[in-house]
């Protein structure tokens, strides 16, 4: 018995609902398959972003930093807190709240827009056939006309390392932690990493972060990213680069880390190791052999520029196609994907996604690098302004980090935006928008920014790109 | 009534093209057989007509998109166009100054949208004041036609160099600096290589590379094919209905030399040589645009009637810009004749995937020896550049000598001697 569909998706994730929910919106008839269990067995949507990643690691970078700033850095404002304590069990509590009202709240949307979610693990089979195994083994077999790939990522596990769930973990047991370890290592200094590493570490770890690679945050721009580092290290986020993990052993409750660096060979005793080294696009189970996708070398799902996959009628977004490892990313890509299935034609613009790494000073950036543009032999102009020059970022206590902007030496069109400092990731979009409208450095220098405001410095920044900045010297440009 | 715009189709060895230039904007006039479209493949650049007179509708590629063969690039609405309907000059004009050339076209004629309305960023707006260009003058290339800084800097940029400063308000003439290239000490015009142009350009250079390529030469009386076609001219005329020309004479001879030596007919594929059965001759013509080869097939079951009919067939298409792709490709040999333009003797260049070309030259009377005695005789240089990775010298030089025994002798082509 099979039951027919315009659309089936599978996978509930920041892809898959929203392409399920679009898809509905058109006119479709859809269903969503998900096979996401919590720990008491309950079906939940969302994904990897709202049950695991984006969400919860999100809801405990807030609350650690209002405890951080709580506990450190309100003496010096004059507001007197003597005693500021934290409870762990209260704060994951809370996080599980945020994360149930939200995977309810994709429940809602469903019910709203008509969409039949589907329990079970979904696989792929010919034709356009996707088979459900529900928890209870019980399988099902449903037809459509479309079908949409959305099953994401999993975190890396690599050998020296292998996860136990309780002393070596991955970013999934990172956000459960019942206490605050002694000494947290953390494999990997990149976003995830140094979100988690983040965390603790106000909370009162100790946190050392080893990066394989010698540069820092290297997709970064690297005036940003050197900044950022100094900031972190500040905070007392010990980062290691080129330091090469060889083993970890678990030997009387604390792990004994092995690797090598610039001096040598290294030891570290950790009470908890997180490995944060990259995500693997999931397809475990996923495609009958005859389904007619493919993957990619690398193990993703191949796809077009449109995200089609060579099998016809079938589709593939985010996390398990090329591309950013980005939520929105994926729900770009899941709405495109919905409107071509119901026959528009809309693009998604790779150039205009936005990154944030959310540590406190957050890290945003869309567009090129300044290498990137050394790299490429492009000519270019920059201007950058520094929240340190900021009254708003001061008023704050958040006056550190920059506004940067590259813009095409030629044309003047903006070409990449990176802010390191308060609320990047809010201050990102004034750049998307502006990229996405092909606006040159003077058309952001020409605009009004409120004041007092910390975007204000994206206006500085943009006239700074012409040597013309009010509010900081001008630096002579070199030729 | 909308129709669309296909991209032609592609011969079988052309996967895909790219959209080059479009040559007008959605909105724009066009009347028919007018160019809207440039098409970009390996081997040539293919033009896109309009169907009829109309107006764009919808550019649904872009330039620099890639497109299939038969591809929809756009919509064409047909009947009254919107704006003013002034025939754009075609872009087979000797002018090379595409770009400015377009950019005066379209401030001439009426752009898509009505005086007033253009959106304009803010950087946009201050350098078209401080410029004096009126902002509904220039093409917005941004988010829905906006017009971007950059825009209007070209716009500057063109209104220098092409010397024209029209725009539909009227502005007193003397605040747009006028150049003229030709004027004034010693002018420059810089002016972007017509992607036809540059495709020819990177084949050649792609060719000499390659190819180890050097050239035989001979001469040629002359005298014997002069005094056929004097003998038989009006004859052949009356009975075929075309001229008899020299070029047939060649083809034939060109032909029989093929059948003796194929080495010269062959090609190279990879680290393959393919012999073929067939004589497929191209016939260097020169249009407006450029050198084109448009290719006579199977020369060997055609008399010389026929391969007339066929040059001047692809004259006049070649003329009308009406060469398609397929009249282009798959020759196995090529004829290229300078002396039309009064050359003497030339290294004629290969024409890749060939491993030959003859090279025809002016006919220039001259001292000769025969038999002791001083005679003057109608001499043609004939120059044979060849592939020598295919070639080997003798087989070149003993081809050469066979076309020219035949020619000097007709009577060897029907005897096949």
């Amino acid at each position: 018995m099979s039951d027919k569909y315009d659309v089936i998706v599978i996978g509930a994730g920041p892809g898959g609902y929203v392409a399920a929910i679009k898809a509905a919106q058109l006119g479709l008839k859809t269903a969503c398959i998900e096979s996401w269990t919590d720990k008491e067995g309950k079906n939940r949507l969302g994904g990897t972003c709202l049950n695991v990643g984006c969400i919860p690691s999100k809801a405990l970078l807030e609350i650690s930093h209002k405890y951080e700033e709580a506990s450190h850095d309100f003496a010096e404002q004059g507001i007197i807190a003597k005693e500021v304590g934290f409870d762990i069990a209260k704060m994951m509590k809370r996080k599980e709240g945020i994360v149930d009202q939200l995977t309810g709240g994709i429940g809602g949307l469903f019910k709203s827009n008509g969409v039949t979610p589907i329990y079970g693990h979904g696989k792929l089979l010919a034709n356009r056939n996707v088979e459900v195994t529900d928890k209870d083994g019980k399988k099902k077999t449903y037809e459509a006309e479309n079908v949409i790939i959305a099953t994401g990522s999993r975190p890396i596990q690599i050998p020296p390392a292998p996860f136990d769930g309780t002393h070596i973990v991955d970013s999934e047991g990172a956000l459960e932690f019942t206490e605050v370890p002694k000494r947290l290592g953390v494999i990997g200094a990149g976003v995830i990493g140094l979100e988690l590493g983040s965390v603790w570490a106000r909370l009162g770890a100790e946190v050392t972060v080893l990066e394989a690679v010698d540069t820092f945050l290297p997709v970064v721009d690297q005036q940003v990213a050197k900044d950022a580092l100094k900031q972190f290290q500040k905070q007392g986020l010990n980062v290691v680069l080129g330091a090469r993990m060889t083993g970890a052993e678990v030997k009387r409750k604390l792990v004994n880390v092995t690797y090598e660096d610039s001096k040598g060979k290294q030891e570290a005793k950790f009470d908890k190791l997180i490995v944060a080294v990259g995500r693997r696009p999931y397809t475990d189970n996923l495609l009958s052999e005859d389904s007619g996708v493919k993957l990619d070398e690398r193990g993703f799902i191949f796809v077009d520029d449109n995200c089609k996959t060579e099998a016809p009628g079938v589709w593939a977004v985010g996390d398990v196609v090329r591309g950013p490892m980005l939520a929105h990313k994926a729900s770009e890509e899941g709405v495109m994907v919905a409107e071509r299935i119901a026959g528009h034609k809309p693009q998604v613009n790779y150039d205009c996604i936005p990154n944030v790494i959310y540590t406190s000073p957050e890290v945003a950036w869309v567009g090129k690098t300044e290498q990137e543009m050394k790299a490429e032999g492009e000519e270019y102009n920059v201007g950058t302004f520094p929240f340190a020059a900021n009254g708003r970022a001061m008023a704050a206590n958040a006056a550190s980090g920059m506004v940067k902007i590259i813009a095409d030496a030629k044309t003047d069109r903006i070409v990449g935006f990176h802010v390191v400092g308060p609320q990047a990731s809010e201050i990102v979009a004034q750049g998307v928008i502006a990229m996405e409208f092909g606006s040159s450095a003077e058309d952001l220098a020409l605009t009004c920014f409120a004041h007092p405001t910390l975007s204000e410095s994206v206006h500085e920044a943009a006239l700074g790109v012409a040597g013309g900045a009010i509010h900081i010297a001008n630096r002579r440009k070199k030729k | 009534m909308s129709t669309e715009i296909k991209a032609p189709v592609f011969p079988e060895s052309v996967a895909e093209g790219t959209v080059a230039t479009w040559h007008k904007q959605p909105g724009e006039a066009c009347s028919r057989d007018e160019l809207i479209v440039d098409i970009e493949t390996d081997k040539v650049v293919l033009e896109v007509v309009a169907p009829a007179d109309g107006v764009i509708e919808e550019v649904l590629k872009g330039e620099g998109d890639t497109v299939e063969s038969g591809e929809v690039v756009g919509k064409f609405k047909e009947g009254a166009a919107g704006g003013s309907n002034k025939p754009a000059a075609k872009d087979d004009s000797k002018k090379e100054d595409s770009k400015s050339e377009a950019t005066s076209e379209k401030s001439s004629e009426a752009p898509a949208r009505s005086s007033g309305e253009a959106i304009l960023s803010p950087a946009a707006r201050k350098l078209a004041e401080e410029n004096n260009v009126d902002p509904d003058a220039v093409e917005g290339t941004g988010k829905d036609g906006r017009v971007t800084k950059e825009d209007v800097q070209n716009h500057i940029d063109d209104g220098k160099s092409s010397g024209s400063a029209s725009t539909p308000a009227s502005k007193p003439a003397g605040d747009m600096p006028q150049v003229d290239v030709g004027s004034g000490e010693r002018p420059e015009k810089r002016v972007p290589m017509t992607r036809l142009r540059a495709s020819i350009a990177k084949r050649l250079v792609n060719a000499q590379q390659t190819a180890a390529m050097l050239t035989t030469f001979n001469e040629v009386n002359m005298g014997p094919v002069m005094e056929l076609r004097k003998q038989y001219k009006e004859s052949f005329e009356k009975r075929h209905g075309v001229k008899l020309g020299f070029m047939s004479f060649f083809t034939k001879a060109a032909t029989e030399a093929l059948k003796r030596f194929p080495a010269v007919n062959a090609s190279i594929d990879g680290n393959d040589m393919v012999y073929h059965g067939y004589q497929d001759i191209g016939i260097a013509v020169s249009s407006d645009r450029g050198l084109v080869v448009p290719v006579v097939r199977d020369t060997d079951a055609l008399g010389l009637a026929d391969i007339e009919k066929k040059i001047v067939e692809y004259g006049t298409k070649a003329k009308d810009g009406k060469l398609g792709i397929e009249d282009m490709t798959g020759g196995t040999f090529t004829i290229t004749n300078g002396g039309i333009f009064g050359s003497l003797i030339s290294t004629p260049i290969l024409n890749p995937p060939q491993t030959a070309i003859l090279g025809m030259h002016k006919i220039q009377e001259r001292p000769m020896a025969v038999n002791g005695k001083v005679e003057i005789q109608p001499m043609m240089y004939l120059a044979l550049s060849y592939d020598h990775r295919m070639i080997d010298g003798k087989e070149a030089v003993q081809f050469l000598v066979a076309i020219k025994e035949m020619l000097e002798d007709p009577a060897r082509i029907l005897l096949d001697v």
